[in-house]
């Protein structure tokens, strides 16, 4: 395998300079004030475009000004059709409905003779059985993503996109038969085949979602999500360790090479899990604000419509990240949603392809509504920890945030607004646009219906979960993704289903350190457990940072230090990036967890 | 078996999108044209039929000839390269070897060079016979200006200017599909070439159970890293 050229390793050189040139003005602690005086910063908060200083420099310019289907992916001038913003509400997806039994009942061992697809035994059919069934269909449906464009046809899951929200809670096992009912003529992009990934349950292998457990038309297969907490197995028997506990997951097709195609045509939805503590209703446990009333799930998603005819259009030519000049939530453009004077759960989720976002809440006046973060990729933090300063997200990333909205008035307007600037799929410029200068998502409209709050005030500094603790680790792994030719490679190896990269030794802890290629920006998603952040650039990370995550985001050269402990379960599992332009294109390893495990990705040379 | 699941699939799942299958919300009724079958669209944006000369000398058109109901494999390279263009050469060449006699009768692969200029069809002629590259594999040039919109369309430039124009960081990335079906990605150059080929038969159906037939000659050793020959069979 050729190496990386000796040009990009100057570049590199370059880029190291630039990331500890940027850390040492953080580290240094220099003031707005003595930076605008320094030259470094513009009075409107940009970094000065300097070499050594931005990295990105060199290619700023042109970069956001091309044609959607050309393969750039640009944002500059808008191609879809024009649609008036917030005329229609936000749609809530329908809450899955159970079925009393499956026909034929599920099986441990693949029913292959029935028509299931499935490869692998169940790991935890019969010690875990199963106490709900749902029956799920991808199929075709006509849906309306704006009253001003045509209806489209996307792939759903039983006939909504987002497809239907399971409400599960914990100690209680289901059974989902996934059938695959897709129609043969795609419309011009998406492959009838799927596997879905529950993201990011504590699930086995076999009903994970791994990108090569995928099935065709008239398949079906049955994932059994235990609902279980980590450790139930091994390290904090029998139950497992309630600071492992889950929130807001999301289930999308995860199929090799087309997940992009496939999750843009409307393959995805939310899963939320629920406990004693989490518990929907906010008069017990931690009294977050009651499902569903005051809990609402938003999918975000910026998409790309035919000028023409109006029709969902994906890129077919892009390698590099999808943006779109359409922002919807919960499959609708720019809905509106109505809001009494009180606080409510929103649980965020970027469902991509490509975007990052730094989410503000902007009131009329154009200035910041601040608001409560309290969970990370699914996960409560310790505490909440209030922003004013916009909340980044990349693809795959779920936030949950507090909104108060107590003290507006009957009537008033904010809106969720996107300010980080991005002009290709390569990453953020990291410029802030100004208030009202972002993309716009949706519109809250405060009513004067009266209202009670038995929710818990995030300004009391309630109480979530500890950071679980940590045991010794047993490896340290160390992965640099890279872009070589155009393909993408992690410690410069290219992809492949069947190459087993490493072997992670179940139930023991490693710590894996993630470091980022020049140029690009990546939202890197590990399977199955969650992750503690333990260091980023050599930083302690935020309090939003700090708790459990399953995505982390890896801006151009980042290092990023994540601590794991595997457990319960065995079997494959990928790593990959969640720009799911780049993950379609290869960016993406099989790691396997068995009783034995491996040394190897482990040579952490690099990065000394 | 192949041919017949070909066809199958081909006369099943090319149903034209007909006008008005594209559902309306009354209020769009007049904004928008009657949507054009999405496989007329993608045919406009992205196969352009511009005319190309293989390396037997012959004039084909990119997309009636070429593309139009087959399964194909794309890749941009030129005879004079000395980066990326030679391993992905020698590895498409084990993937031909481990696909057969069916490369050149249902799956077609094409490389197009990047510098038409030099790259005439006598030069790659001569690039096919020096690296002994077998039949069903075509080798194509053109007009400077039309292989570069060929290039641009299919997915093969860079986001960024300025590595767009440096050819020695072309990309080695491939580009598979089956362009009746409408299903198109890609998968990198330098891949393990067994990988590389159950990628490709995928492209016969999600459905399709395919074990390709045993190549021809089988690569030598396992410079691949992998080399199985069998393609699970997926449901």
């Amino acid at each position: 395998m050729a190496n990386i050229s000796k040009r990009n390793r100057r570049r590199e050189r370059e880029i190291k300079n630039a990331a500890k040139n940027r850390r040492e003005i953080i580290a240094a602690r220099l003031s707005r004030r003595d930076m605008i005086k320094a030259g470094l910063l513009t009075s409107a908060g940009y970094l000065i475009h300097k070499n050594g200083l931005s990295a990105r420099a060199q290619f700023s310019g042109s970069d956001c000004d091309r044609r959607w289907w050309d393969g750039s992916g640009g944002n500059g001038t808008p191609v879809s059709p024009p649609t008036t913003p917030f005329v229609e509400p936000l749609p809530i997806p329908p809450i899955a409905q159970t079925v009393p039994a499956l026909s034929p009942a599920p099986t441990v061992a693949p029913n292959t003779a029935a028509g299931e697809a499935r490869t692998r035994n169940h790991q935890a059919l019969t010690t875990l059985a199963p106490v709900k069934f749902y029956e799920v269909h991808q199929r075709e449906q006509l849906i309306s993503m704006h009253p001003e464009l045509p209806l489209q046809r996307l792939w759903t899951f039983n006939g909504t996109a987002p497809g239907q929200t399971y409400v599960a809670r914990y100690g209680e096992p289901i059974l989902v038969r996934n059938f695959n009912d897709l129609p043969n003529d795609n419309g011009g992009f998406g492959l009838q085949s799927v596997s879905t990934h529950l993201h990011n349950g504590h699930t086995p292998s076999e009903s994970d979602g791994f990108p090569c457990d995928f099935f065709g038309q008239t398949k079906w297969y049955d994932q059994h999500y235990p609902n279980v907490l980590a450790g139930f197995a091994s390290s904090h028997p029998p139950l497992g360790d309630i600071n492992e506990s889950m929130s807001t997951l999301w289930y999308h097709d995860h199929r090799v090479d087309f997940t992009a195609q496939n999750v843009y045509k409307g393959l995805a939805g939310f899963y939320l899990l629920f406990n004693q503590f989490d518990t929907g209703d906010e008069t017990t446990g931690f009294r977050l604000p009651s499902f569903p009333n005051f809990d609402i799930p938003m999918m975000f998603n910026d998409k790309n419509f035919d000028p023409d005819d109006g029709s969902l259009a994906f890129d077919l030519a892009n390698r590099d990240g999808i943006l779109g000049d359409k922002f919807l939530v919960n499959g609708k453009i720019q809905p509106f949603f109505e809001v009494k004077r009180r606080r409510y759960r929103f649980r965020w989720l970027n469902a991509g392809p490509s975007r990052f976002y730094r989410m503000y809440l902007t009131k009329s006046n154009l200035t910041n509504h601040p608001f409560w973060v309290i969970s990370n990729d699914g996960n409560l933090l310790l505490h909440p920890v209030q922003t004013t300063t916009g909340l980044m997200m990349g693809v795959a990333e779920r936030m949950d945030v507090i909104v108060d909205f107590s003290s507006f008035a009957a009537g008033s307007i904010i809106h969720i607004e996107n300010r980080l600037e991005q002009c290709d799929g390569a990453g953020p410029t990291n410029n802030i646009l100004a208030a009202g200068q972002g993309n716009k998502m949706l519109q809250f409209r405060v009513v004067s219906d009266p209202v009670t709050d038995n929710s818990v005030d995030p300004a009391t500094n309630p109480t979530f979960y500890q950071v679980p603790t940590r045991v010794t680790e047993r490896i340290r792994r160390c992965f640099k993704f890279d872009r070589r030719n155009g393909q993408w490679v992690i410690n410069d190896k290219l992809f492949d289903c069947n190459d087993v990269r490493f072997r992670v030794k179940r139930n023991t802890a490693e710590i894996w350190e993630l470091d980022g290629g020049f140029d690009w920006s990546h939202p890197v998603h590990v399977h199955f457990e969650e992750h503690q952040v333990l260091k980023r650039n050599g930083q302690t990370p935020t309090l939003i940072e700090r708790g459990r995550k399953d995505v982390i985001r890896l801006g151009e050269n980042d290092d990023v230090e994540i601590y794991f402990r595997f457990r319960d379960f065995v079997g494959r599992y990928p790593m990959h990036c969640h720009n799911t332009i780049h993950e379609d294109h290869a960016m993406m390893l099989r790691f396997d967890i068995d009783d034995v495990g491996n040394n190897n990705e482990n040579d952490c040379g690099f990065r000394r | 078996m192949p041919d017949v699941n070909r066809r199958k699939l081909l006369a099943t799942a090319v149903a034209p999108l007909a006008a008005g299958m594209v559902g309306r919300a009354a209020s769009s009724d007049d904004k928008f044209k009657v949507a054009e079958s999405s496989r007329a669209k993608l045919q406009k944006r992205y196969f352009p039929n511009f005319e190309l000369t293989t390396h037997e000398g012959k004039k084909v058109r990119f997309y009636e000839d070429l593309i139009k109901d087959k399964i194909v494999v794309i890749n941009f390279m030129y005879v004079k390269c000395e980066g990326v263009c030679m391993p992905v050469t020698m590895n498409l060449k084990r993937v031909q070897n481990l696909l057969g006699r069916r490369i050149g009768r249902d799956i077609f692969m094409y490389s197009i060079t990047l510098k038409p200029e030099e790259d005439t069809p006598t030069a790659l002629k001569r690039y096919v016979h020096a690296h002994k590259i077998q039949p069903g594999w075509t080798f194509l040039t053109g007009k400077p200006e039309e292989i570069n919109t060929l290039r641009r369309s299919l997915g093969f430039k860079d986001a960024k200017a300025k590595l767009d124009k440096d050819l020695t960081n072309h990309t080695g990335m491939v580009k598979y599909g089956n362009e009746a079906r409408q299903w198109w990605a890609m998968f990198p150059g330098e891949a393990n070439a067994p990988w590389i080929v159950e990628c490709i038969l995928w492209m016969e159906g999600p459905n399709a159970e395919t074990i390709p037939e045993a190549g021809q000659s089988q690569p030598k050793g396992n410079d691949s890293g992998h080399n199985h020959s069998k393609v699970r069979n997926k449901g």
